[in-house]
């Protein structure tokens, strides 16, 4: 019972990971930017929530009804003012954009709200530590459920937004080819900054839940950055659907491997990451020479 | 009553010139037919009017206004559609999903996605097929019938037969024979100098960036146009 109890939870943490790798795997998606700030700006929206909630005392889900727009229009002014013009300069100088404002994110974090952890925990009460017992030895938490039922709701939302709304129909077309795009009436920037606004805004949800089951400090961000960039290799880069299996594969590996060994949690994390990005690497290689059915081929 | 003005204009891709001072206009209800060999500046020509290539020097006015600086997005929006070289469809999006994304910022005017199957029937069966599976034909239609969503005045067609099969070259240009007797405005890239000089009005060949012959189709022998082709005749006739 004990491993169905951690492969529940594994299912659920995994929401989580596919909620914080959401933005990150959209962004990619559509402005082929890999953000690597990402990680930053979930606990940057963290650190707003916690500030509101400390300074009202209201509950952090009514703080985050303010802090998400501040995130989109973070998303969508980093876009127009960083992205868009470091873009100019090829590939490389958006990933480098991206690094030196993480170090500026958790260092002006630093500078305000020092080294201390914290934590929303105790701001949602009970919430955060309930659980449901489903059976006598099988529990799963309520914060873990809703987290996962958000994931779902999210990136499903997303799904049929870019399917069903014209403007989803135009941010995959520029995705697929912005030259194209504004031949048909698209403004490619003008889609790009939402895009941006988008995938910012959902690290701010991620922030959120982050700092509600855990502590963070101002320096959190890169290794959330890690679990959400594992995720998307996992679940396959830019696919949002990829995504969510992602992220469950990345969670349950990690409490199969606690269970395993207690000191297993984040490693077998790291190498189911580090399996799947090889065998992918294999499969890309062999289709550039020409398949599988070629390799095994015999020579002339 | 002109409807795009051309003037002076010169188009670079780097260090190479592909447009040379190219002046011409075009009225209303006309079909331009742009000949000429590969690299002769004819797809340059297309995307600068389209707003997809800068000008290097040169004013492009469509209905009065001077559009040079206008971006692509913005050109579509005042009635210049592009068919692009190659079809450039989105590849992971279905036909329908192409024709309502370009239907979205377009004018207002007569063509949605039941007039396009109408006039496109190639496309018909193929609404819910994904772009990157249709044959060269349907693809070709569907690029087309995208352009033709935004209710454009002026349609700029890049070789529209290329890479097609007869049969299908057939039925594209049985669609756009209605379109052009329907009165559009059509400025029509083809390699295929008969049919250039069967479907047109006018006819321009152009070598070297440099438009060398222009007149009534009607007036052009096919000898004449295939001289300015290769270079051998380089007098324009009006």
């Amino acid at each position: 019972m004990t491993w169905v109890n951690q492969l529940l939870n594994g299912v659920l943490l995994g929401g989580y990971y596919a909620l914080l790798a959401c933005g990150l795997s959209f962004m990619f998606g559509v402005m082929r930017i890999i953000n690597l700030a990402h990680g930053d700006f979930a606990v940057l929206a963290a650190c707003l929530i916690f500030l509101i909630a400390d300074l009202t005392d209201i509950s952090p889900f009514i703080a985050l009804i303010a802090v998400l727009p501040i995130m989109a229009a973070i998303g969508w002014g980093l876009q127009r003012w960083m992205l868009e013009r470091s873009l100019r300069a090829g590939a490389l100088v958006p990933l480098l954009t991206t690094f030196g404002l993480a170090i500026v994110i958790e260092n002006g974090l630093f500078e305000y709200f020092g080294a201390d952890t914290r934590s929303l925990a105790p701001y949602i009460g009970d919430f955060a530590f309930d659980s449901w017992a489903i059976t006598s030895n099988i529990y799963v938490g309520s914060l873990a459920v809703l987290i996962f039922a958000v994931a779902v709701v999210l990136l499903g939302g997303l799904k049929l937004f870019l399917t069903h709304t014209s403007l989803g129909r135009e941010i995959r077309a520029t995705a697929e080819d912005p030259d194209t795009a504004e031949l048909v009436g698209i403004n490619a920037r003008a889609v790009y900054a939402i895009a941006a606004a988008i995938a910012v805004a959902s690290a701010g949800l991620a922030g959120m839940f982050f700092a509600m089951r855990a502590v963070f400090t101002p320096y959190s961000g890169p290794e959330q950055l890690i679990f959400a960039f594992e995720a998307v290799v996992i679940g396959g880069i830019g696919s949002l659907s990829g995504t969510l299996i992602g992220g469950i594969v990345l969670g349950v590996a990690q409490t199969l491997g606690a269970q395993i060994n207690p000191q297993g949690f984040f490693i077998a994390g790291h190498l189911v990451f580090l399996a799947v990005l090889a065998g992918r690497l294999t499969i890309a290689a062999l289709q550039a020479r020409g398949g599988v059915q070629r390799l095994f081929a015999r020579r002339p | 009553m002109t409807l795009l003005h051309v003037e002076h204009l010169d188009a670079r891709h780097g260090l190479l010139q592909a447009v040379r001072g190219v002046t011409f206009e075009i009225a209303a209800a006309e079909t331009l037919a742009l000949v000429g060999a590969n690299g002769a500046g004819k797809t340059t020509l297309l995307r600068t009017i389209a707003g997809a290539h800068k000008p290097a020097a040169g004013r492009i006015l469509f209905d009065g206004a001077d559009i040079t600086a206008t971006p692509a997005y913005a050109r579509l929006r005042t009635g210049i559609a592009l068919v692009p070289e190659g079809r450039r469809l989105f590849a992971g999006m279905t036909v329908k999903e192409n024709l309502l994304v370009a239907g979205v910022h377009g004018r207002p005017g007569p063509w949605n996605i039941d007039t396009v199957i109408e006039a496109f029937p190639l496309i018909a069966q193929r609404l819910n097929s994904r772009a990157a599976n249709l044959s060269g034909g349907e693809q070709q239609a569907t690029a087309i019938g995208r352009a033709l969503m935004t209710n454009p005045k002026l349609l700029l067609l890049d070789e529209v037969s290329l890479g097609l099969a007869p049969v299908a070259v057939e039925a594209v240009y049985r669609s756009l024979d209605l379109l052009i007797k329907g009165g559009a405005t059509i400025v029509l890239v083809e390699q295929d100098i008969g049919r250039a000089l069967r479907v047109a009005t006018r006819v321009a060949c152009m070598l070297e960036g440099r438009i060398i012959l222009e007149g009534a189709a009607e007036d052009m022998t096919r000898e004449q146009v295939t001289q300015a082709y290769f270079g051998l005749r380089r007098q324009a006739t009006s």
